[in-house]
This record gives structure tokens, sequence and C-alpha cells, in this order.
């Protein structure tokens, strides 16, 4: 029955596993297996960074390398990688990488145990963008906590790595070629299926595979990011096998484009929609900047956002706003729905046994029409929704609404239409009293309660707020808080 | 060589030499407890926390627990030989295990000791503990409401005659603010390890600022005496004041398990498990009543402090006696009685935290500022410039000392003009009257710091310094490094005294079995305390040498010069490590102990009279703010910064502790919020739910500046100054910046009174009700 190995590269280390456990942890098995103990645990959640790894994979004929949070990636999802600890950085002379050296130089660590995670998310940075703006720095830190310096001799450094030295003389260069035949040699097109019952790993070779092997097993947990299955097992302790690990599948990264929707299939991470986003959905550039961390970024995905039924993703607002369509698929069945119609209740969702989410649709905004969406949080970056609204209306050619679509997270068990806001609108001209008479109905679509994030009375002045919001910016009077860096 | 003339510097001290460390830190290869190589057959214990916030436990059944895969054995109360007792106070108030009630919710029962730290935490979820419900508080109020038990006795301040100094005012204000707590979120969480040795001996690896009051707990855990206890301690990732005393239970649990079975033992809680069961900064609640007159000239200030100080009395007693002492920050109150009030609440026993209480007396004094300064239409600035202390007159603090060394008039000043200040209010005044939705706000604001432990006795310390024959030299002392730069700047000082080079200094972990009986490394005073008695141990070798020397080369001690890299002595060079060799030759003793005692320093509680504090560091900032009227979202635009370190030892380390203090400080009074439910159960307890400060919260323009005209008025170890706390207290004005931008929309005339943390959701609420009082 087992065959295979999950395979991959630890530094310059080919590693094959067939013993491993299905809730076995990168972090862990770094620190406990291995005795590389330079990669930290300051949360085991995803949150601090301490734990930054880099893992590169293959993206057509290049290895991309991630910035990834190792305290909840699992060591089952990283066939075909090649992983990048803290350890290796280090020239064997002893002599330290520029990014190492740019952080020493400008006193960028003070207790240091943050540190190894910050400069791994330095490196990632650097070999994508050598010369970064501040703003670069920040997003690929906002995943990394530091309790002791207040960050500004890292982003100093930071600003600095590149005077040390470029990319294409970084030294740890030289061996990829050669990791990257490797890589190329695991990915050989064959299903991974290792140990028995709960301790069950199985690695499709495609997404038919995939879809396959999940119709036969549908009490196996699926596990593409891991940035929300991560923490079942940190946290709750929950049993999760039999795990299917799915992050690697090429066509779940497919994002095809035509001339009236963009698809993105599930396993496309955050990260990787980002360009797509920011060229046809404008108006999700900064609410997909403030989704968690550049870590979590790279690991999460558009599907697991949505498949878990979160009241509080980042994502469902914006997408039910925008009429999205969910294709899911079981076996070689697929049938659509309107994604709002997915989330039935806290914790329920419209999926069968078996059944998985294969693909999102977001139809493009028709010309004319007004979209916005705000997301509000204690803390304005890698922070969880008190709220997020997503708005879009269309106005007739008399200036009155035709049509509006207004959708919450965070105000209800689910992420919810505004069905009685938005009856007041439509019909109606686009004016400041037809907005303010819109307010004060906010109560019948939404009672949120009050918890750690917000009190209900915050988010339901907030959530009416931001219609106001909304309606000045369509009508030119824009004040939108922004933060100003140099 | 006189022993407090300690001016002298030749190449290494007041340089921005790097940390230590900081190589290894970023390889990965700095070595923290949890990274040590554990020893053969090491176990792992954890701990079970009660799922109630005040309850009795009628029964606990550890069948379940025992069962579970690898399970060593459960520990309990009755495994411990010597005293279930954890209390730094001595009031034995603080159970390792509780017995017979929990009195918070996350009171370790127990611990379980397996395999893997992996079994012992999913075991210790297995028990099941039967309850019977108590009445509980967890807020300062309902603590008040509910007959105001305390943990501790409170202080009383008084000074003056405050009935008179009221009923000169012709204006009087009251009030109250409610200051949030804060978790220290170190990176590195609470963890021991604990390795059995021959007939009572135990080591002890513990992430803490005290090791000697590690010993000393764990010495009366197992009932044996402290010399048996060696407690351990490289570096800590981080500390904060968390780790003056909550490591002491882990460490007690770790060698509690190590003795009983005889292999090494290892505890380590989840964050989740660490920041519900260790304690954290005290909320406070001040209510305040203030007499003032036309000209915003404070006459008479009576407040009470009531502080959330958890289930036992761990440093309430201290750290609410501290808040008192800044009662007054740098302003001068004519008349003054302030109280505070340690309140028992059903929460975990809060602790030490950067400032110790200091902050949030601060913060009640900026409070009362900013009232009477919105009461008069005038610019906070204004109404405290009006009460700063004199320097000759007018400088009794409210216990009593003479403010001797006075310069916060100079650093405002010299602040108020960098920053731009006056041209930035107006423009801001300016952008408020043109905008509807965003408002900006800004603020100057003093910071005034007393240095030294108020427990008079923790005022000492010592150091170990060995010279080897080849000229290599060991240093040790009773201070700590959590990240702060205390070794680096220590061994600064022992390179600068010999005159050799920092790579000559081996900087040793800090033990308990090379320097006895330290004091916390806490207060801001590692530096000042630890660096002077690492000197007088130089001070004695280097005396030695000298004399060894003279007698040597045929000249008197005085011709013997000590020069960069060895001395001088009849126009001949001897470079340091020939010395040594010689020494040894001739039978001199090449290691020392040192000691320090801080002078001058004396105080009675009693009488709430004394000198506690031996200097005042000083500092101030400005800040400017924009606020979202729509939904309470704002960003810190601008901060400056002109802060005290004395004559720095090392200007780059003292910076980071500016920057790091100023942004941790920030963190605490913006989105840093403790939140408990109605069951009493702590729900802000992780990254996820609890938000320290990132990169992109860092102001974009943060210009930090010393004071480097400063030197201390005192002799203390290179004219320096404390720096671990005081920078702290500057993101005050982060607080004043946003409560101007809310003031805004009712035209500046009603006082905000925003509570501490300034989330979005306070500015929101803070907008709707001035809004609401101004339309009446």
């Amino acid at each position: 029955m087992s065959k295979g190995a999950i395979r991959f590269i630890l530094n310059d280390e080919e590693i094959s596993l067939t013993d491993v456990k299905p809730d076995a942890m990168l972090l862990d098995w770094l620190r406990l297996e291995r005795r590389l103990r330079g990669s930290k645990e300051g949360c085991a959640e995803g949150d601090c960074g301490a734990c930054t790894v880099l893992v590169g994979r293959l993206m057509g004929d290049e290895i991309i390398y991630d910035s990834v949070t190792s305290c909840i990636r699992f060591v089952g999802s990283l066939h075909g990688t090649h992983v990048v600890t803290i350890e290796h950085l280090r020239g064997k002379d002893g002599i330290l990488h520029p990014v190492q050296q740019a952080m020493v130089d400008h006193h960028g660590s003070q207790c240091g145990f943050c540190t190894p995670g910050f400069v791994m998310s330095l490196y990632g940075l650097w070999m994508r963008q050598p010369q970064p703006t501040q703003v670069a720095i920040e997003k690929a830190l906002q995943g990394n906590l530091c309790r002791c310096t207040g960050y500004a001799p890292i982003i100093r450094a930071a600003k600095a790595i590149s005077s040390y030295g470029a990319p294409e003389a970084d030294p740890l260069r030289a061996e990829r070629i050669a990791i990257k035949s490797k890589i190329i040699a695991i990915h050989d097109g064959s299903r991974v299926d290792i140990g028995e019952g709960p301790s069950r790993i199985i690695v499709p070779g495609s997404l038919d595979d995939f879809a396959d092997v999940y119709a036969e097993n549908p009490g196996a947990t699926i596990v593409a990011g891991s940035t929300d299955v991560g923490l079942w097992v940190t946290k709750f302790m929950r049993a999760i096998g039999p795990v299917i690990f799915i992050g690697h599948l090429q066509e779940l990264k497919a994002i095809k484009t035509s001339a009236d929707a963009v698809q993105f299939f599930a396993g496309v991470s955050y990260s990787e929609a980002l360009p797509v986003i920011g060229a046809h959905f404008p108006q999700l550039g900064e609410l997909w900047s403030r989704i968690a961390g550049e870590q979590v970024r790279n690991m999460g995905t558009i599907g697991g956002n949505i498949a878990n039924g979160s009241p509080i993703g980042d994502t469902p607002p914006p997408f039910i706003a925008l009429g999205a369509r969910l294709t899911l698929r079981k076996g070689v069945e697929r049938r659509e729905m309107a994604l709002q119609d997915y989330f039935i209740a806290y914790g329920k969702q419209d999926r069968q046994p078996g059944e998985f989410v294969e693909s999102v649709t977001l139809p493009l905004l028709p010309e004319g029409e007004k979209f916005a969406v705000y997301k509000i949080s204690k803390r304005r970056e890698e922070d969880i929704s008190a709220l997020c609204g997503a708005f879009r209306v269309s106005l007739d050619e008399t200036g009155a609404v035709a049509a509006a679509k207004i959708a919450f997270g965070g105000m209800a068990a689910t992420p919810k239409r505004a069905s009685a806001v938005e009856a007041t609108l439509v019909g109606k001209p686009w004016t400041l009293a037809t907005i303010e008479a819109a307010m004060a109905v906010f109560e019948q679509d939404y009672q949120p309660i009050s918890d750690m994030r917000a009190s209900a009375d915050y988010r339901l002045l907030t959530a009416r707020n931001l219609l106001l919001r909304f309606f000045h910016e369509t009508t030119g009077v824009s004040q939108r808080l922004k933060r100003e860096v140099a | 060589m006189n022993k407090h003339d300690t001016s002298i510097a030749l190449a290494t001290v007041h340089t921005s030499t790097r940390h230590d460390s900081a190589p290894k830190h970023v390889s990965g290869s700095a070595e923290y407890i949890d990274d040590m190589i554990e020893p053969a057959g090491t176990m792992h214990a954890y701990l079970a926390l009660s799922t109630k916030p005040h309850a009795e436990i009628v029964s606990i059944d550890y069948a379940a627990v025992k069962a579970s895969p690898g399970v060593i054995g459960v520990l309990t109360a009755e495994d411990i030989p010597g005293e279930n007792d954890v209390s730094p106070s001595h009031k034995h108030d603080e159970p390792i295990f509780a017995i017979g009630k929990v009195h918070f919710w996350g009171q370790p029962l127990f611990a379980v000791v397996a395999e893997t730290r992996d079994q012992a935490r999913r075991a210790a979820h297995l028990a099941k503990v039967e309850y019977r419900d108590l009445e509980f508080v967890t807020s300062v109020r309902d603590a008040q409401a509910a007959g105001g038990k305390l943990v501790t006795e409170p202080l009383k301040l008084e000074r003056g005659d405050v009935a008179a100094g009221m009923a000169s005012a012709s204006r009087r204000v009251k009030g109250s603010i409610e200051i949030g707590g804060q978790d220290h979120f170190y990176l590195e969480g609470q963890i021991a390890m604990a390795i059995p040795g021959e007939d009572e001996d135990v080591t002890v690896f513990a992430s803490t600022q005290h090791p000697s009051e590690v010993q000393l707990m764990v010495a009366a855990v197992l009932a044996i005496r402290q010399h048996a206890v060696t407690v351990q301690i490289r570096r800590m990732g981080g500390g904060f004041g968390g780790k003056e005393t909550q490591g002491n239970l882990f460490a007690a649990v770790a060698a509690l398990a190590a003795k009983k079975w005889n292999r090494a033992c290892k505890i380590r809680p989840d964050r989740d498990d660490d920041m519900t069961a260790t304690g954290k900064r005290h909320d406070f609640v001040v209510d305040y009543d203030v007499g003032y007159d036309d000209s915003g000239k404070i006459h008479a200030v009576d407040a009470v402090y009531g502080a959330r100080a958890g289930f036992s009395s761990d440093l309430s007693g201290p750290v609410t006696d501290r808040a008192l002492f800044h009662a007054d920050n740098a302003y001068w109150y004519p008349a003054v009685r302030v109280r505070s009030q340690p309140l028992y609440t059903n929460t975990v026993s809060n602790t030490a935290f950067r400032g110790f209480g200091g902050p949030q007396g601060m913060m009640a004094a900026e409070r009362w500022i900013e009232d009477i300064a919105y009461d008069l239409g005038r610019d906070p600035l204004d109404i405290r410039k009006a009460n700063f202390y004199g320097t000759t007159t007018d400088n009794v603090t409210p216990y009593h000392q003479t403010v001797g060394d006075n310069i916060i008039h100079r650093i405002v000043d010299e602040l108020e003009t960098s920053a731009d200040y006056q041209a930035r209010r107006k423009a801001v005044l300016a952008f408020n009257a043109e905008n509807a939705i965003l408002k900006k706000g800004i603020a100057l604001t003093p910071v005034k710091f007393g240095i030294s432990f108020t427990a008079t006795w923790y005022n000492q310390a010592g150091a170990l310094v060995h010279v080897y024959k080849d000229g290599s030299i060991h240093l040790s002392h009773g201070g700590t490094e959590m990240g702060q730069g205390l070794y680096i700047k220590v061994a600064q000082v022992v390179a600068d005294a010999f005159g050799v080079g920092l790579d000559v200094v081996k900087i040793m972990a800090t033990t308990t079995g090379k320097v006895p009986n330290t004091s916390a490394t806490a207060a801001s005073s590692g530096s000042d305390l630890n660096g002077m008695a690492a000197y007088d141990a130089a001070r004695q070798i280097k005396e030695r040498l000298t004399a060894h020397a003279a007698k040597l080369y045929e000249c008197s001690e005085a011709e013997v010069v000590w020069v960069p890299g060895g001395i001088e002595a009849k126009g001949k060079f001897v470079g340091f490590a020939e010395l040594a060799a010689s020494g040894y030759m001739n039978r001199v003793q090449l290691s020392a102990a040192g000691f320090y005692q801080t002078p001058t320093i004396h105080w009675d509680r009693a009488t709430g009279r004394g000198h506690p504090f031996y200097y005042f560091a000083y500092g101030a900032s400005v800040t400017e703010v924009t606020i979202d009227t729509l939904t309470g979202e704002y960003t810190v635009d601008r901060v400056d910064v002109l802060h005290d370190v004395g004559r720095s030892l090392n200007p780059a380390i003292d910076i980071g502790q500016i920057e790091g203090g100023f942004v941790q400080g920030m963190g605490w009074l913006t989105t840093e919020e403790l939140v408990w439910d109605a069951k009493g159960q702590l729900r802000t307890k992780a990254p996820s739910t609890y938000k320290i400060p990132l990169a992109s919260d860092v102001p974009p323009i943060f210009n930090v500046k010393l004071a480097e005209w400063s030197v201390n008025a005192e002799p203390t170890i290179g004219r320096s100054k404390a720096v671990g706390e005081p920078p702290f207290m500057l993101a005050m004005s982060v607080v004043e910046a946003l409560s101007m931008a809310v003031a805004s929309v009712a035209d500046y005339k009603i006082a905000p009174r925003l509570n501490t943390p300034v989330t979005p959701e306070r500015v929101l609420m803070g907008c709707e009700r001035l809004k609401r009082e101004a339309r009446g």
C-alpha cells in the first residue's frame, strides 16, 4: 500500500522520510529531529515569525523562495521543495551573509530570539527586491514580531543589505542549479502514500488524483496552506489524520482570466494572487496587503480562506459583493454556486463529504460600478478583522441606485449580505439623505457580538460609517487615512 | 586610584560597540535554554491550568493523565518536600500548585512529566477536575465595589496641607483614568531545565532576570540549602520584567521533577499558557482631585491608585509604591496626598514590567495636566511648563526627596525647538479647521524617572574577574542579559579598565556559583550596579599588578602608568599578557571579587520619607498623529525624542533602548489590550489576539537623539545614566496627541479623557462622546 516517501532538500542535504506523522510540523522536526535550533518557537500559530524559514518551490522552471512560518508548516507538505534554514546562511568559512552582516552593523538584534526569523524574511525580500522601499520592507516584515528594538534598526539594516552584496553574488546561489534538478526529479507525477489509517499521508500526483483519492477518503483532512489546519494541531491538539496535502498541485495554482471574469483555482496563495488582484481588482489591493503577514500570505490560499467558512475571513465579503461563484468538485462531478450561498451557518458550509472547493470565479466589475472594501482591525496590519465591509453600487442613468451589494465579515456568524441596507438604497438617488436613511437600518441586518476585537456598538457604528465613507469616496470627497512614508 | 573616580575613559567605553552576541543572533547560533542539547533521558514537564476564575477544587481525577502515552508521572503539592510557594514577597501566598481553591483562570493545578513535551502537554488536559464555583472579581472597579480586599500593605505619600491647597485653588477638577495592563510578550517564553546532581545538588538553567531568587525558591521548595542549587542563565529572549519573578515556578517544577526521578527535566509552556498563567503589567484606575488656579498652576493633588494586583502579592507592593513615586512625573505639587490600593482580583498575579508602576503613575499625572489645559483653553505644553519642578525651589517630591539634578527645562526647550513644535502645532490646528473627517493631534510630554530599587538592599552588586596567565580575562557579574546590552557594557568597562581590547574579555554566563546573593536585573540598574562592581574587581587586580610592576621594574607605583595594551614603567612598555604572566610567576593574585553598593539612598516606607533614588533620568518626546473620525483608526506620523542617558557607555545600545522602549510603550498605550470575558478567562493570550506593534506601526519619521551634554551629577560608572525603563514613558505623547485630535471634534473645549490603551474603538467612541457633549 505504502508507496514513495516525502522527499525534499534541507539546506544542502537530501531528505527522504517514510515514517513521518501527518501532523508533524517542520519547526519541531528541525529542532527535535535534526537538532537545527536556530529557528525558534515564539507562538506556534504563525503570527510571530521567529520560526521563519524559506521554502523553495518549483514555479515553471524557476525555484521561488517563499518565507514561511515553520511552526505551522507540515513536514508532509514539503514534498519536492528546498527548505533553507538560518543555519545555512553563514558560510562554511564563518563569514556572515550580507543580510546577517547588515543586521549586525545596524544593531538590528537585542535579545536575538526573533532575529533568525527576521534574517530569513529579509533574505527572502532581498532575493526578489534588492533595493526595497520602506513600504516593501514593512510588508515583508509584517509577519515578524520584535519586542526589543522597536524595528527601527532592523529597517535601517534592511535598507542597507545591498551595500553588502548583490543577490547575484549570493554564495547560496551557486548550489541552486543542482538543487533545481533534484526537485524536478522528485516531481514525477506519482502519488506519495505513506502510513496507515490516521497516520496516513497522501500527496496526490495531480488534481485528478486528488479528486479521486478524496472522494475515496472523504474523512481525510485537506491541507493546502496549513495556516488554519496548522493551528488545529498546535493549539487544539486535534487529530487530523489521514491528511491529503495539496499545496504543491500546479493545476490548483492556475489563474484563468477571460473577458469578463477571473477564475482563481483554490490553491492560489494570497501572494500569488496579488499581481492579478492588483491588475483586475485594484480596490482590493490595500485589503490584500493587510491579510495576515507575508509568511501567511505565502502559505494561505484563496480556497482555504473560503472552504473552512470562518465568519472573519477577509476574502468572502468583497468576493460576495463582486458576485463570486464557487466551483465545488467531487471525483469528476462539479457543481457551481454563488459564494454567498456556501455559508449556511456558523461552522456549517454547503460542502458534501469528499467534495472540495476547486476554484472561485470573480466577475470583473462592469465599467462605472462603484466598489470598495474596508477592513477594520485593532492593529492596522497582521490582525484579524473586527469587521470587514465590501460595498458595490451601480447607478442608473437618472443617478438612482440600480443595484447594491453590501457584505460584511465580523458582523454575524457567517460572512453576510446587508439585505435591508441594500433594499433601502435601491431605487433612491445616490445622495447623503439616502445614505443616512440606509445607515439607520444596519441593525436589521446585523446584531454583532462584543468580543476581544471590538464591542458590538463599535462594530455597528463603524459599519454605518463605512457606508458613509463609501458614499464620500464615490462623490469625490475622499478622505482616507494613509500612512505616509518616505 | 580613587574607588569612585570612574570618569577615566580609554578605548571602548562611550563608543557604539555592537552587541556581543550579534553575530550569533543573526546566525541562529546564540543558545537559549530550549536550544541546549538535552542530557540523555531528559523528561518534559507541563502544567495543567485551572479553567475557573475562583472555585473550590472538589476533586481531581488523574487516571486518564497517568494512562496517557509517555507519561512518567504527575507532580502535585504532595510531591513537594519543602514549601509549596514561590512568593517573592515571602508572604506565602503563591502556591506552585493550587491547594483546595483556585484563585484565577489559568492557575497551575499540577504538572505532568512525560518522555516528550508533546506527550506531557496532551496529558495535562486529560484530568477530570470538579470545581465548586465561588464569586469572582476581575476588574479594579469590581474589586473596589466588593470591598477592596488588598494583597499587600498600601502606601500613602503626603506632603504639604492638601486641604489648604485645595481651598487656595480657584479651580478644581475631579476625574478618573483607567490605564490598561500589558503582557510582556517576550519572544522567548518561560522556560527552565533542571539537571540533578549528587547529594542534594541540582543545576537549573532558567530564563530569569533573577538567578539568586530562583536559587532561593528552588532550595525552599526542595527543602535544601541554597549552596546545593546552582542557577545559570546565558541570555534570555527578552525579559522586560516578565522574568523577574515569573520564572520561579517553572524552575521549581523542573527541579522538583529532576530530583524526584533523578533525570533532567525541562519545562516550557505554550504561548497561550504562558500568557494565561504568568503575570503582567498592572491595570490601574486612578481617581483624582486636583486644585489649580487660572494660570494653570497646580495647588494640590489628592489621588487614589487602584491596581489589579491579581490573586497574590508578588511584586504588587513595590509596583504600586513606584506608581506613587511617579505620581509627580516632572511636576511640582505644593500639596499632595496619594494613596495606593493593590487590590485582590481573580486574575493572574501581576508583576514587574518595564517602568514597574511608574508609567501608570505618570500617565495619571499627564491626564490632569490635560484636564487643566482643556478647561483653560491652553496648549497642554504651557500647563506642563508652568508646573515643572524648579531647580532650586519648588523641587521637593511627594516622598520628600529634593530633586537636585533637574534638567527637564533644557530637555524640553531643546526638543520644542528641534522638533519645531510651535509651528507644527499651528499647522495641525489649521489642518483640523479644514478637514472634516481626518483630524490631527500633536503633543509634547516630559519624563522624569527615579533610578534605584526602592527596596534599598537590592542596590548592591558583585562581580568576579579572573586574569589568566596569557592575559585573557574572564568576566562574571550578577547581572543578566535579556537583550539590553548589559553584558557588552560591563565588558567595555572591564576592557577599558585594563586598557585591552574587547576580544580579550570573555563574557561568562551569569551563575549563582560565581557571584552570590545578587539582585534582579531590573529597575534599569544593571549597568550602574554591575558595571561598578566589575570596575571594582578590575581595580583590585590593577592595583596588585601596579605594585608588582613597581617592584619588578624598580620604580614607584606612581611611575607605573596604565596605557592602551599594557603599562609603561620607567619608560618601558609592558604588554598586558606579559604583565599577567610575570604577575603569576611572582605569585600575584590575578582574580578579584568586586562589589558595589549605591551610596546616599535611604527610604522609610512607614513615614513615606527618604531619598529612595540615587538620581533621575530625564527625557521628552513630541508625537504627531492623524485620526479617522469615521472609524477611529489612526496613524502615528512623526515622533521626536530627546533623552538623557548621562554620558552614554554605548550610544548605539542606548539608542536601541530608547527606540525599543518607545515602541513598546506605544504598544501598551495603543493596541495592546487585555480582555477578560464574563467567565473570568483572559481572551487575549496569543499574538493572534494580543497585538504588539509591528514594523509598520513605527512612526515613519522617528528622530531619536541623546542629550549629549548631559553628565550624571552622581559618580556613576562613566557618569552614565540608566536607560532600561525611562524611555518607555516617552510614549505618553502618543496618547496626548490622540487626545488632541479627538478634542478637535468639540473645538478643544472638552477634555477627551481617553482611557488606555487608546484603541481605534476608544478613539471613535471618544469622538462620539465629545460630539454629543458639544451638542449639549
